[in-house]
């Protein structure tokens, strides 16, 4: 009897410092995003006072409007949308063609193939940065949008290609046989069969793909260099406020929640095939 | 008969199979190694991007000069520093995390979820928010220090060079650990629940338990996450770059060279051979990687 009750104490004592652990883990993970939508709501006379504050007294929206009547946010936020679309959609053609390519065509050279496109993958950005800006200026590209999507498609064709490369092979291959033995043309196969097939594929690397894109800084701050063409990420960067001392850091907040809020949205939506496709283009080998 | 019909399939494959390519190809030649090849070509030269500048040919005297360079020498402590303690950090984290993940408790998808926030922010952003918190006036981490009597009031965290670098490290962990945890999360659930039923009726410890069973098979997915993250702490350029920029990296002085002093004089030259010798660097542990990997293709 008192073997199985101080076993199942010992059960309780451990389910108990489980959840602890569990509290503990989400507060810190959580607390900085809650910090920002605080401070966000929260008045000036508020923020800028020597005390801890967790949530706000007189909550107000007013650097929320502030955010866009007071700097080109919404343009910020227009240009994001472009790059970080037109990244997505070509990547993911470009990625799907290659990918089916090397998955299902026989053909020569296919491990160097994918060997240079994966290398890519793990270039340091910043050694190509001097000399793609000295290309993309010689093209007339800086300050444009093709002059972003361009360098953003080939650092994410290694993970689309990857990711899309291992969706298509596990399609059944009696699928394309029997496509080819009704006239089926082996592209129209790939149109019209295999893509459909893989559109769960094509929506984790999509978004895997569109976060990247959205989330880049380092090429965006180099290319993109008038504040009307900055992309999110370099906009929130460059924030400054009306005098050189004091930054509005409610506006700052209210802009790092308005740009987030979607992206978490998105990621809870999807995080069962974001964990998927994250381990996928990281572990599979 | 046959063997005729083969060929002229093939052919058909390899023909469809280059023009499925190309684009990608396109894309990463342009875009990827072309730049490549001429930052080489231009770190043998002497030159900036201002006209007028006069190009000539230097060889490997840039390469040279980097030696006496005790600004690159201490970007390069910086950033192997920040290195060794954000992905030491950031696997024991990830670890913890995901061994909590892995238990069983109510509304576990809803915590797994809510852990990849931090993953899912622009890095430009999140170093915002900290920098935020770690206001010298305002910042809640900064008032609960002085607080707490660990910082003397009105002392700027991020302005000290380990006071900041610390600062970093924790924004670094912060973002990255949930990732670390996702891919040994995916680890742990390979592991059969039988092997730990065994081992408790041998009546091995937890301890043991995890050191003989988890660890073992767990030790590939280990390797592969510690080289990812590994690769990308010895690229970091945003979390520097935006929170402090007293405390440099290589990427950061790499681009302070390359974009702002290529202009006001004979830098750029110089700037692209730093740019090789990051990709050097990171070179040696991407091959430690892909032979880490073993990938394979058919």
């Amino acid at each position: 009897m008192d073997l199985i009750k101080s076993y199942k104490t010992k059960k309780r004592i451990g389910k108990i410092i489980l959840y602890i652990f569990v509290i503990i883990m989400l507060i810190f993970y959580v607390f900085p995003f809650y910090y920002a939508i605080t401070s966000s709501l929260t008045p000036n006379s508020e923020l800028f006072s020597k005390s801890i504050k967790l949530f706000p007294k007189n909550p107000t929206f007013k650097n929320y409007i502030l955010v866009f009547t007071e700097r080109p946010f919404h343009q910020n936020i227009i240009n994001s949308v472009i790059v970080a679309g037109a990244t997505t959609i070509l990547s993911l053609v470009f990625g799907a063609f290659a990918g089916y390519a090397v998955a299902r065509l026989k053909m020569p050279g296919k491990v160097l193939i994918m060997s240079l496109i994966l290398a890519v993958s793990m270039f340091p950005q910043v050694s190509i940065l001097g000399a793609l800006f000295q290309i993309l200026r010689n093209m007339r590209l800086i300050n444009t949008y093709p002059g972003l999507i361009l360098p953003y498609i080939a650092l994410n064709l290694p993970l689309t290609t990857w990711i899309l490369h291992n969706f298509f092979k596990d399609i059944p291959i009696s699928i394309e046989e029997s496509a080819a033995i009704d006239g089926c043309s082996k592209f129209m196969t790939l149109w019209r069969i295999i893509i459909p097939l893989s559109a769960p594929g094509l929506v984790t690397t999509g978004l895997l793909t569109f976060i990247a894109a959205w989330n880049e800084f380092m090429f965006a701050l180099t290319f993109m260099q008038l504040p009307e063409k900055y992309t999110v990420p370099v906009a929130i960067a460059m924030f400054s406020g009306k005098t050189f001392y004091e930054l509005p850091w409610g506006q700052l907040m209210a802009a790092a929640v308005i740009v987030t809020v979607p992206l978490v949205a998105l990621v809870l939506i999807f995080q069962n095939k974001i964990v998927a496709g994250l381990t996928a283009g990281a572990v599979k080998g | 008969m046959s063997t005729k019909i083969k060929i002229h399939y093939k052919k058909k494959d390899i023909w469809l199979g280059f023009w499925l390519i190309l684009p990608a190809l396109l894309a990463i030649f342009i875009t990827a190694f072309f730049p490549l090849i001429k930052t080489f070509w231009d770190s043998l030269f002497s030159f900036g991007l201002r006209p007028g500048i006069v190009k000539r040919f230097v060889g490997f005297d840039n390469y040279i000069r980097l030696i006496n360079d005790t600004r690159f020498m201490t970007s390069l402590i910086n950033t192997l520093i920040f290195t060794v303690i954000s992905v030491s950090l950031e696997f024991v984290l990830g670890l913890i995390t995901a061994l909590i993940l892995n238990a069983d408790f109510a509304l576990r998808g809803l915590v797994r979820a809510a852990i990849l926030i931090p993953w899912a922010i622009p890095t430009s952003v999140s170093s915002q928010m900290w920098k935020w918190m770690y206001n010298d006036q305002y910042g809640i981490v900064s008032q609960i220090l002085y607080n707490l009597g660990w910082l003397a009031p009105g002392t700027p965290i991020l302005s000290n060079k380990w006071s900041s670098m610390f600062a970093i490290l924790a924004v670094d962990v912060w973002k990255t650990a949930p990732f670390m945890a996702l891919l040994l999360l995916a680890g742990l659930q390979t592991i059969p629940s039988e092997l730990y039923e065994a081992a408790r009726i041998d009546g091995a410890s937890g301890w043991k338990q995890f050191t003989k069973i988890t660890l073992p098979i767990l030790s590939p997915t280990i390797a592969v996450a510690l080289i990812f993250r590994t690769l990308d702490a010895l690229r970091v350029f945003d979390i520097f770059y935006i929170m402090n920029k007293s405390v440099e990296t290589l990427a950061v002085y790499n681009r302070h060279i390359l974009m702002d002093r290529a202009f006001t004089g004979a830098w750029f030259g110089y700037g692209s051979a730093i740019s090789v010798v990051i990709f050097l660097i990171i070179s040696i542990f991407a091959i430690i990687y892909i032979r880490s990997l073993n990938l394979k293709f058919e």
